[in-house]
């Protein structure tokens, strides 16, 4: 069965000469579907690297990496764009929604990226807002919910397009520790599913509950896997 | 509206108070310029008043005369010289020049008074009360019904004036194409009449209007013209001639450059800095749509969007504005002297285009430059 991540030998390093900063070291890693993997470790581990090569968002030096069995990084900048919009959700750290835009509008943006009819998009937003709880917000604008409901409006963001990767960044940095653990407890029954693969990056270990596996990165390597 | 579109119109217009400064920037500058250049061009236009009046085809004059209000005159031979040059289908006398009249409250009032040729009138007004072979009656005048007809004191026919001691009566009222420029009423007679009661000096020829057999004659008229040491210029190009003279020796040229000048940099100045800010501010918003997908022609047209809808508001909003002013400066005065053109419409255009290209110039450039990475690295 295709893998939904498989990656080899990559290496990232950032300048030249005394400047040179090796961020991933010859890093190897599989995900399945249905999995729910972390990746933690200290600062400048290279985990934030790591999750942005995988995800196509930063080219490695070197390496091999596979989404869904495809070479993402023999694609063009156009159809990478493509993929990352039809295959994979992101989740940021600081959630990143637009202030001038209503909740429903924010959650709706992959699908009128896609080009999808506007009033059929915001149909479909006021769907997921309903399914991350946030029924009746859909008219909002970002700034009158609180940063649990924000994280939810990325997660609604995340998911309107089915991607089949999600990709959540220290999704509880910003959330105090009860919203932190009930938004993965949510993600973790509600959006994991045996065809989807979610990559979690976090420093939160009251989080690990609902990790599938945990990969420990150290220096930009993996140094280690746990199952939850 | 194609749904990414929406998405950069909802991005830009819910910033209401970026939005209303971006719009002010420009609607002010376009206003500015819009208003500057229309009142030079109705300046331009009203100081060619009585060439466009009149409307002949070719006007000789001596080659020192610059506009129609400073002619110099020519001995009474150019007519006739002129009237035997190959290619003149006719050639008439005309007298334009400056008068004092005393009004029936004895009050003094400056007028410009145009003398047209006794036998055809050539160049005659339209009237709208009276009839035109009363000119020929004893003291015959015209009065010119615009702007400045008031200060005649609202004369109709049968009102009487003194000019130069010599009486005056007013036999039509007329009204003409383009109000003068000098806010001086304007009265028509003969040419007799004109050079008998006006003090003159030797010479009273203000001008020879001529009509050519055809239009390949012009030329030909013009260079006969020359030789006998006189400036023959088509209708189009004494208006040019006299626009001329007031751009390059007036100063209103470059106080009309300096203006344009500072309407330009204000505006782009204003909007130029709004809506680099407004980028800015949503760096990392754009940052992230790269991340989740967008493509970096799918960004650069969104902004290019934003900046080419606020432009095309505020330069509607500009001209709109121009014009109502002018609108409203003329129910109060008639001949108000601001006109818009083509020209300006579209100097003013490619100055909004510009300002819209700079401001967004630098908002794409940082769009591109952001990557989605940096989004994740915070």
């Amino acid at each position: 069965m295709t893998k939904a991540i498989q990656a080899t030998g990559v290496n990232k390093w950032f300048g030249e000469g005394e400047a040179k900063t090796v961020a991933l070291r010859d890093v190897a890693l599989e995900a399945e579907f249905g999995e729910m993997v972390y990746i933690v470790g200290p600062s400048g581990s290279g985990k934030t690297t790591l999750l942005s090569v995988l995800s196509g968002i930063l080219r490695p030096n070197s390496g091999n990496i596979s989404v869904e069995g495809v070479d993402i990084w023999s694609l063009s900048a156009d159809q990478l764009a493509d993929f990352r919009l039809n295959k994979i959700g992101f989740v940021f750290q600081d959630y990143h929604l637009f202030p001038r835009l209503n909740t429903a509008e924010n959650a709706a943006i992959p699908l009128i990226l896609k080009k999808r009819d506007w009033d059929e998009s915001m149909r479909e937003a006021a769907k997921y807002l309903d399914i991350v709880g946030l029924k009746g917000r859909a008219d909002l604008p970002p700034v009158k919910l609180s940063g649990g409901e924000q994280q939810r409006v990325a997660i609604a963001r995340a998911m309107i397009g089915e991607p089949d990767i999600l990709i959540m960044d220290e999704p509880t940095a910003s959330l105090d520790g009860d919203t932190g653990h009930a938004i993965l407890k949510f993600v973790h029954k509600n959006i994991l599913n045996p065809n989807r693969c979610i990559v979690v990056v976090t420093h939160d270990s009251r989080i690990y509950e609902f990790a599938s596996r945990i990969l420990t990165m150290e220096d930009g390597r993996i140094t280690g896997t746990r199952a939850a | 509206m194609k749904g990414i579109l929406k998405l950069a119109y909802k991005l830009l217009v819910n910033d209401r108070a970026k939005f209303t400064a971006l719009l002010v920037g420009i609607t002010f500058a376009v206003f500015l310029m819009m208003f500057v250049t229309s009142m030079f061009i109705g300046v331009l236009n009203h100081a060619s008043a009585t060439v466009i009046n009149i409307g002949a085809s070719i006007w000789v004059m001596d080659p020192a005369v610059q506009t129609i209000t400073n002619s110099i005159g020519m001995p009474d031979y150019v007519l006739d010289a002129v009237r035997s040059m190959h290619g003149v289908k006719y050639a008439v006398p005309l007298y334009s020049g400056g008068a004092l009249v005393k009004l029936p409250d004895g009050t003094y009032q400056s007028v410009t008074v145009v003398g047209l040729d006794d036998t055809t009138l050539f160049g005659r007004p339209q009237l709208i009360q009276g009839n035109i072979r009363d000119i020929y009656a004893e003291n015959g005048f015209i009065a010119v019904k615009d702007s400045e007809f008031s200060k005649l004191e609202n004369p109709h026919l049968g009102s009487e004036f003194e000019l130069n001691d010599h009486r005056g009566v007013i036999v039509g009222i007329a009204t003409v194409t383009t109000a003068g420029l000098y806010g001086l009423p304007t009265l028509y007679t003969t040419y007799e009449r004109a050079v008998q009661y006006i003090p003159n000096p030797r010479y009273t020829l203000s001008n020879v209007l001529v009509e050519p057999k055809s239009p390949q004659d012009i030329d030909r008229i013009k260079q006969q013209v020359a030789a006998l040491g006189y400036l023959a210029l088509t209708k189009d190009e004494f208006i040019r001639r006299t626009a001329d003279f007031y751009v390059y020796q007036t100063g209103g040229g470059t106080n009309l450059l300096i203006m344009t000048v500072i309407s330009f940099v204000v505006g782009l100045s204003i909007s130029g800095q709004t809506f680099y800010t407004f980028i800015l501010e949503n760096l990392e918003r754009f940052g992230a749509l790269k991340a989740i997908g967008t493509k970096n022609r799918d960004l650069v047209g969104m902004i290019l969007f934003q900046a080419a809808f606020t432009a095309m508001t505020g330069y509607g909003l500009g001209v709109g504005l121009c014009t109502l002013l002018i609108c409203l400066a003329r129910l109060r005065l008639a001949s108000y002297a601001a006109m818009e053109s083509y020209v300006n419409l579209l100097l003013a255009f490619g100055m909004v285009l510009i300002i819209t290209g700079v401001s967004s110039y630098a908002g794409v450039r940082r769009v591109l430059q952001i990557e989605p990475f940096d989004i994740f690295r915070g």
